[in-house]
C-alpha cells in the first residue's frame, strides 16, 4: 500500500519532504491523475493542495506574490491579476476549463514544466522567480534558470514550491498573450506565445519573448528581444524581429501539429505583438 | 462568394417560430396526442439521475475481466503463440482460435474475418485480436496479456488506398478491391465532357474520423446451463450479433440471445464491431464457465475499432456557359482497411450519393473499395455520402463560379425537383424538398445572426469567407434491401395489461424510444405514459433490422404505428365481442389481459408499392425517399495562425415530419457538430498502420466552445408513406457542412480547398505553397 500523507501546515509539510524525499507531492492533481494508469503506485504522496501558507495572492510596491496551491480558478477571481498581469490572466483562462482550472495549480504547471505548460512562456515574459523551500533553506530562482530541460527542474528533493514572485511591470509596459491550441479548451499548445515590451518616449526599453510548445522547454527569444531594445516600433522592425525567431526557432513534427505549422505561426504571432506596439 | 439575389421577393412564408429556431413550417400539424411535441424522453429521467445501468455498471456476480492480446505487426504470418513460462497462469484463462470449435470468422458479409488469428493464418493489421485473457482481477488479466507471446514473421505492407490501387503488395485477389459498381447515365461521358462549354477537375480528399461515442465497447457473456449463450453489450444491432454468434458456436436460434444494454452512443460505431467483442467474451466465458465481461479503454476503442473510411474521390464535372451540367464523371475510392465488413455497402451508398441531387443526363460513376492493412474501416453516420458530398459540392461550387452564377442560382437551376430523374433512374414521385431546403436558406441569411457564436480572438487579424452546401441523402436501405430485410415489430398488451412495444430497433441516444412509444401511443389512441418500451432483446422482440441508415423511424416507426392500429382494432373487437361498454383503449387493454392474457400484433415491413431495384445494373429506386439539406456557414480565418472559426451555421433539413421536433432538431445541430468536426478538427494519425492519437486528448472533436450558435431549420415536405410523413433525419446533417466549410475557406482565402479536415496546419502549408509560386 502507498501512504498518503495530508500535512495541515508548510512546516509540517517540510519536514515529511525531507523525511520522504521519494514521496511524490500532489497539488492538483491534474498532471498527476491523468498519468496515474502508465505509471507505477508512488511509493507515497505529500498533498500540499490544501495548505493555507501556499494559496492566495499578495501584492507588494515591487511584485506580486502567488502562492503554488493557488487552484487557477482564484486566480482568474483575482483582479489584482488581471490588471497587473493581464497576459498571465488571459493565459490562466484558456487552461483546459472550469473543472482543471478549479484544481491545476501554477505550482502544478511549474512542477512538470511541460514545454506545452500555457503558464510557463508568461513566467519567462515577466522575468518570474520561483521560490523553493526546504526544511533550513529558501531560495529564489529565475523560472528561466528552473527549467533545465524536457519535464526536468532544479526541483531539490527536500524542497517544496512555494510561491511564484512576478515583478510589478514598469510603467508604459505592454502585455501579451497567444495561445495556438488543438482547439479552443482541453486543449494542449501547439504553440504560444507571451511577451512584454517597456515603451519610454516611444521606443522599446525593455523586451521579454517568450514562446512555448517549439522546444524541449519553454524558452525565450533573446536574440529577438535584443533586435527590438532600443528601436521605434514600426511594420519593418516587425518583420525583422519576425526573421530572427524564423532563423532561431526549431521546433519539431509530433501527432499534433508539424514543425513547419509551429514555426510559421511562432514568426507570425511575434510579428503580430511587434505590430500591436506600431 | 456572390450570393446573389438577397433581399428579393421571398416565396416562403416565415412562421413566427422561426426565431427560436426550432422548426420551420409545421405543413401538417397533428391534433393526436403526444406526437409532435417535444414530450419528455421516456429514458430521460433514468439517465440523468444515473438510474439508467451501462455495461460496466451492471453488476454480475463472478464476472471475470477479459482482455485481448492484439498483434502489433500490420501484416505478418502468425508462427506460434506461447506463453511466458515464468508468469504464474494458474488463475487466468486463456484462449486461442483452437479453443473455436465453431467457425473462426466475425460473419457480417462476407466471411474473411476471423475471431482470432490462428497460429500460422495471417494478420492483416497491427491490433488484430490474436488471443484472449481473463482473470477475476483486470490488473491481472493485464498482466497476463503482457505474458502472452507471439512469434511472426513480417510480410510488406500497405496502408494507403494509392498503395493499394498499384498493388504494391497483393493483399486481396488479383487487384486488392473489395467491392467495384458502376453507374452509368446517357450517352457516352467522355464525348459529353468534350462537348461541354467547360470541364471541371478535382480530387477531393476526405479523412478517417472516429466515432468517439461517449461509452467505449462492452459486452457480457454467460452460458446457461441450457448451453445457451446470454450477451449483453453496448450495440446497436442485436441480430447481427445474434447472426455471427449462431456462425461463430455453431448454436441454433434460441441458444444464443443478445440484449443491448443501456448504450452511450453509437454513431455507426457499434453496428459492427460488437459482433467481435462478442466473440470474445462468449469464448472466454465458455472456457472459464464463468461470466466473463470485455470493456475496453478509450486507447483500446480507438485504436481497434472502425472508423469513417478515408476516401479520394476524383470528380469531372463539364457545364455549359449558361450554367447547364452536361455531364458528370466520378470515380469514387475508399479505404476499406484489412477485412471487408460493411465496405461494400459504404461504397454502394458513397457511389449512389456521388453525382449530388442534380439533373444530370449524362453520368458515368466508378467505385472501388480497397484493401489495406489498416484496421477495418466501418459504419460512420452518412455510411459513405459525406465522402462523396464533399467532392460534388466542392465542384459544384468551382462550376458555379466558373459560369459566372450565385452559388444559389447555379443550385437551383440545376437541382432535382419533383418528376425529375436522378442518375439511376428513379423519377422522385413525392417528398422532395430541395426548392423549399434552399429558400429556407436564402430567408435565414437575411436575418440578423444570433448572438453568442463562437469568434475569434479580439486582435487577431482574419479574412472572412462564406460557404453553401446542398445535398440529399436516401433514407432507409439501398435499393431492394428493406425487402430482403423484412424488418418486423411487434405492440402488445402485456400479461399486466399494459401496452408494450416489441422491437430490437435500439436507442442510442438518438431517442428511438421515445419516438416509438409516441407513435405507438397515437395510434393505439391512449396516453403515452400508458405505453412501454422492451430493452431490445433477441429473446424478447422479432428482428427490426439494423438501428441504421436512418431507418429506424422512417420504416420500423411505420411498423410499429400499424402494429399499434391494429392492435386498438383487436381490442375494439374484443369489447364488441364480450360487450365491454369502453371506448378506453387503456381499460380495454387490462380487461382483456385479465380474461385471456397478452395479445400481440406483429407487422413486417413492405416498401411502397412501385419502388423497384435492380441490383445486377444499379438502375432504379435506390432509396423510397430522400431527405433534402442545405448548409451555410461564415467562417473567419486567422492570418496569423490559419485556425478556422466557424461564425455562423444555418442548417435547412426536411426530415418530412417531426415527430418530436426537439430530437429532430437535436440530431440536426449534433449531427451539424459532428460534420463540423469532420471538416475542421478530426485527424486520426496512423503511424505504420497504428492510430497514433488514441485518446481524447489528441484525437481532438469540437466542444461546445467550437460550435458555432446553430440556425436550425425544420422543412417538412411529407413522405407518403412514413408514420405521419416522417422520414429519416439521422445521417442527413453529417453530409453537408464539410463542404460549405471548405467552400467557405476557399471564399475567404481566393484558393480552393479540397480536403477535410482543413487542419490549420493543411491551410498554411497550401497558403505558403501558394505564396512561394
Ligand atoms: C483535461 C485537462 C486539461 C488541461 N489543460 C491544460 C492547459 O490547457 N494548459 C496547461 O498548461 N495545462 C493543462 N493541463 C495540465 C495541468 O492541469 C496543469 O499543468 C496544472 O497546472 C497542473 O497543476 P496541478 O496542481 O494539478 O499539478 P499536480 O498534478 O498536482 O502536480 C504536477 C507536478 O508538479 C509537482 N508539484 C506540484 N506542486 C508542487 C509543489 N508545491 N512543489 C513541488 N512540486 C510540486 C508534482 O509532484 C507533479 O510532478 C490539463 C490537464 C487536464 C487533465
Amino acid at each position: 500500500m502507498s501512504e498518503f500523507l495530508s500535512p495541515r501546515t508548510l512546516a509540517e509539510a517540510l519536514k515529511l519532504r525531507s523525511a520522504h524525499p521519494d514521496f511524490t507531492v500532489l497539488s492538483g492533481g491534474t498532471d498527476l491523475m491523468v498519468r496515474a494508469t502508465e505509471r507505477d503506485y508512488p511509493v507515497g504522496t505529500i498533498d500540499v493542495f490544501s495548505l493555507k501558507e501556499m494559496r492566495g495572492v499578495c501584492e507588494s510596491d515591487a511584485a506580486l506574490s502567488i502562492g503554488a496551491s493557488t487552484p487557477y480558478a482564484d486566480l482568474l477571481r483575482s483582479d489584482v491579476v488581471l490588471t497587473m498581469l493581464p497576459n498571465l490572466h488571459a493565459a490562466i483562462r484558456e487552461i483546459g476549463a472550469v473543472q482543471i482550472q478549479e484544481r491545476g495549480t501554477i505550482g502544478g504547471n511549474i512542477g512538470t514544466s511541460s514545454p506545452v505548460g500555457d503558464t510557463l512562456p508568461c513566467l519567462l515574459a515577466l522575468d518570474a522567480e520561483v521560490e523553493l523551500r526546504s526544511q533550513n533553506n529558501t531560495r529564489r530562482v529565475a523560472y528561466s534558470d528552473f527549467c533545465t530541460g524536457y519535464r526536468k527542474t532544479q526541483l531539490g528533493a527536500d524542497e517544496l514550491i512555494t510561491a511564484i514572485h512576478i515583478p510589478r511591470p514598469a510603467k508604459g509596459t505592454r502585455l501579451f498573450w497567444r495561445k495556438i491550441g488543438t482547439r479552443r479548451a482541453q486543449a494542449i499548445s501547439k504553440v504560444m506565445g507571451a511577451a512584454s515590451f517597456r515603451i519610454e518616449e516611444g521606443v522599446v526599453s525593455h523586451a521579454r519573448i517568450a514562446l512555448g510548445a517549439v522546444a524541449d522547454r519553454p524558452r525565450r527569444v533573446e536574440a529577438a528581444e535584443q533586435r527590438i531594445q532600443g528601436e521605434k516600433p514600426s511594420e519593418r522592425l516587425a518583420t525583422e524581429v519576425a526573421a530572427i525567431v524564423r532563423s532561431d526557432v526549431k521546433p519539431i513534427d509530433d501527432v499534433r501539429s508539424t514543425a513547419s505549422y509551429r514555426l510559421d505561426v511562432a514568426v507570425n504571432i511575434v510579428r503580430r505583438f511587434v505590430l500591436e506596439l506600431v | 462568394m456572390d450570393f446573389g439575389g438577397f433581399g428579393q421577393f421571398m416565396s416562403v412564408q416565415v412562421p413566427e417560430f422561426v426565431a427560436d429556431g426550432v422548426r420551420w413550417a409545421a405543413m401538417t400539424n397533428s391534433t393526436i396526442r403526444d406526437l409532435d411535441k417535444a414530450v419528455p424522453r421516456v429514458d430521460g429521467a433514468d439517465k440523468v439521475t444515473g438510474k439508467a445501468l451501462y455495461v460496466d455498471d451492471l453488476k454480475v456476480d463472478g464476472a471475470l475481466y477479459g482482455r485481448t492480446v492484439r498483434s502489433h505487426v500490420p501484416h505478418a504470418k502468425l508462427k506460434r503463440i506461447s506463453l511466458d513460462p515464468d508468469f504464474d497462469w494458474s488463475d487466468v484463462v486463456v484462449v486461442t482460435a483452437d479453443d473455436i470449435t465453431g467457425k473462426n470468422v466475425v460473419l457480417l458479409i462476407e466471411e474473411d474475418q476471423p475471431a482470432l488469428v490462428p497460429e500460422g493464418g495471417i494478420i492483416r493489421h497491427v491490433d488484430e485480436p490474436v488471443a484472449l485473457v481473463a482473470a477475476s482481477d483486470p490488473r491481472r488479466a493485464q498482466a497476463a496479456m503482457e505474458h502472452v507471446r507471439l512469434e511472426v514473421e513480417e510480410l510488406p505492407a500497405v496502408f494507403t488506398i494509392e498503395e493499394s490501387v498499384a498493388k504494391k503488395v497483393l493483399l486481396r485477389g488479383d487487384d486488392n478491391v473489395y467491392k467495384r459498381f458502376e453507374i452509368l447515365r446517357g450517352d457516352d461521358v467522355e464525348q459529353a465532357l468534350a462537348s461541354a462549354d467547360y470541364v471541371i477537375e478535382g480530387t477531393y480528399r476526405t479523412g478517417a474520423q472516429e466515432q468517439m461515442y461517449i461509452e467505449p465497447q462492452g459486452m457480457i457473456a454467460e452460458w446457461t446451463d441450457a448451453g445457451a449463450v446470454r450477451l449483453v453489450g453496448s450495440l446497436q444491432c442485436p441480430y447481427y450479433v445474434h447472426k455471427a454468434m449462431r456462425e461463430l458456436l455453431q448454436l441454433d436460434e434460441d441458444k444464443v440471445i443478445v440484449t443491448q444494454a443501456v448504450t452511450g452512443g453509437g454513431f455507426g460505431g457499434k453496428e459492427e464491431y460488437p459482433s467481435m467483442l462478442a466473440a470474445h467474451v462468449a469464448l472466454l466465458a465458455k472456457k472459464a464457465k464463468r461470466p466473463v465481461r470485455m470493456v475496453y479503454d478509450r486507447v483500446e476503442d480507438v485504436r481497434a475499432t472502425t472508423k469513417r473510411h478515408p476516401a479520394p474521390t476524383r470528380h469531372r464535372i463539364g457545364v455549359n456557359k449558361d450554367g447547364t451540367i452536361v455531364a458528370v464523371d466520378v470515380d469514387v475510392l475508399i479505404d476499406g482497411g484489412a477485412y471487408l465488413t460493411l465496405s461494400p455497402v459504404v461504397l454502394s451508398r458513397g457511389v449512389l450519393h456521388s453525382v449530388g441531387p442534380y439533373n444530370v443526363p449524362h453520368v458515368r460513376v466508378v467505385g472501388r473499395a480497397m484493401a489495406t492493412n489498416l484496421p477495418p474501416h466501418g459504419a460512420f453516420r452518412g455510411f459513405g455520402a459525406p465522402q462523396t458530398t464533399f467532392a460534388y459540392e466542392r465542384q459544384i461550387e468551382k462550376a458555379a463560379q466558373r459560369v459566372g452564377m450565385s452559388s444559389l442560382e447555379f443550385r437551383r437551376k440545376n437541382m432535382l425537383r419533383e418528376g425529375d430523374v436522378t442518375c439511376t433512374g428513379q423519377t422522385l414521385k413525392y417528398s422532395v424538398g430541395s426548392a423549399q431546403v434552399l429558400d429556407a436558406v436564402e430567408q435565414q441569411i437575411g436575418q440578423a445572426p444570433p448572438k453568442g457564436s463562437a469568434a475569434p480572438p479580439q486582435f487577431a487579424s482574419v479574412k472572412r469567407g462564406k460557404g453553401l452546401a446542398f445535398y440529399y441523402h436516401g433514407a432507409g436501405f439501398t435499393g431492394s434491401g428493406e425487402d430482403r430485410l423484412k424488418g418486423r415489430a411487434s405492440v402488445a398488451v402485456n400479461a399486466g395489461g399494459k401496452f408494450e412495444v416489441r422491437s430490437t430497433s435500439t436507442d442510442i441516444g438518438q431517442g428511438t424510444f421515445t419516438i416509438f412509444a409516441q407513435l405507438a401511443s397515437a395510434a393505439l389512441d391512449v396516453d403515452i405514459k400508458d405505453v412501454e418500451m422492451i430493452q431490445p432483446s433477441t429473446e424478447k422482440a422479432p428482428d427490426s433490422g439494423p438501428t441504421v441508415a436512418s431507418r429506424t423511424t422512417m420504416v420500423v416507426g411505420s411498423v410499429v404505428q400499424k402494429a399499434g392500429a391494429q392492435l386498438k382494432q383487436r381490442l375494439l373487437a374484443f369489447a364488441e365481442e364480450s360487450g365491454v361498454q369502453s371506448g378506453d383503449v387503456a381499460e380495454l387493454a387490462k380487461r382483456y389481459a385479465e380474461k385471456h392474457g397478452e395479445l400481440e400484433e406483429t407487422v413486417t415491413y413492405h416498401s411502397p408499392p412501385g419502388v423497384k431495384w435492380d441490383d445486377a445494373t444499379y438502375r432504379g429506386d435506390a432509396y423510397p425517399c430522400y431527405g433534402w439539406a442545405a448548409c451555410y456557414v461564415e467562417v473567419a480565418v486567422d492570418d496569423d495562425t490559419h485556425e478556422v472559426t466557424v461564425e455562423r451555421c444555418i442548417h435547412a433539413v426536411d426530415v418530412g415530419h417531426a415527430i418530436h421536433p426537439v430530437l429532430v432538431k437535436g440530431q440536426i445541430e449534433g449531427g451539424t457538430l459532428q460534420a463540423l468536426g469532420w471538416a475542421l478538427w478530426e485527424s486520426v494519425v496512423y503511424r505504420n498502420g497504428r492510430v497514433a492519437n488514441p485518446t481524447m486528448t489528441d484525437c481532438i472533436i469540437p466542444t461546445s466552445i467550437e460550435a458555432p450558435e446553430m440556425e436550425t431549420l425544420v422543412v417538412e415536405v411529407p413522405y407518403p408513406h412514413g408514420p405521419h410523413g416522417a422520414k429519416g433525419v439521422g445521417e442527413i446533417p453529417m453530409d453537408g457542412p464539410a463542404a460549405a466549410v471548405a467552400n467557405a475557406v476557399a471564399d475567404a482565402l481566393g484558393q480552393p480547398f479540397d480536403e477535410v479536415p482543413l487542419l490549420p496546419e493543411v491551410i498554411c502549408r497550401q497558403v505558403s505553397a501558394t505564396a512561394a509560386e
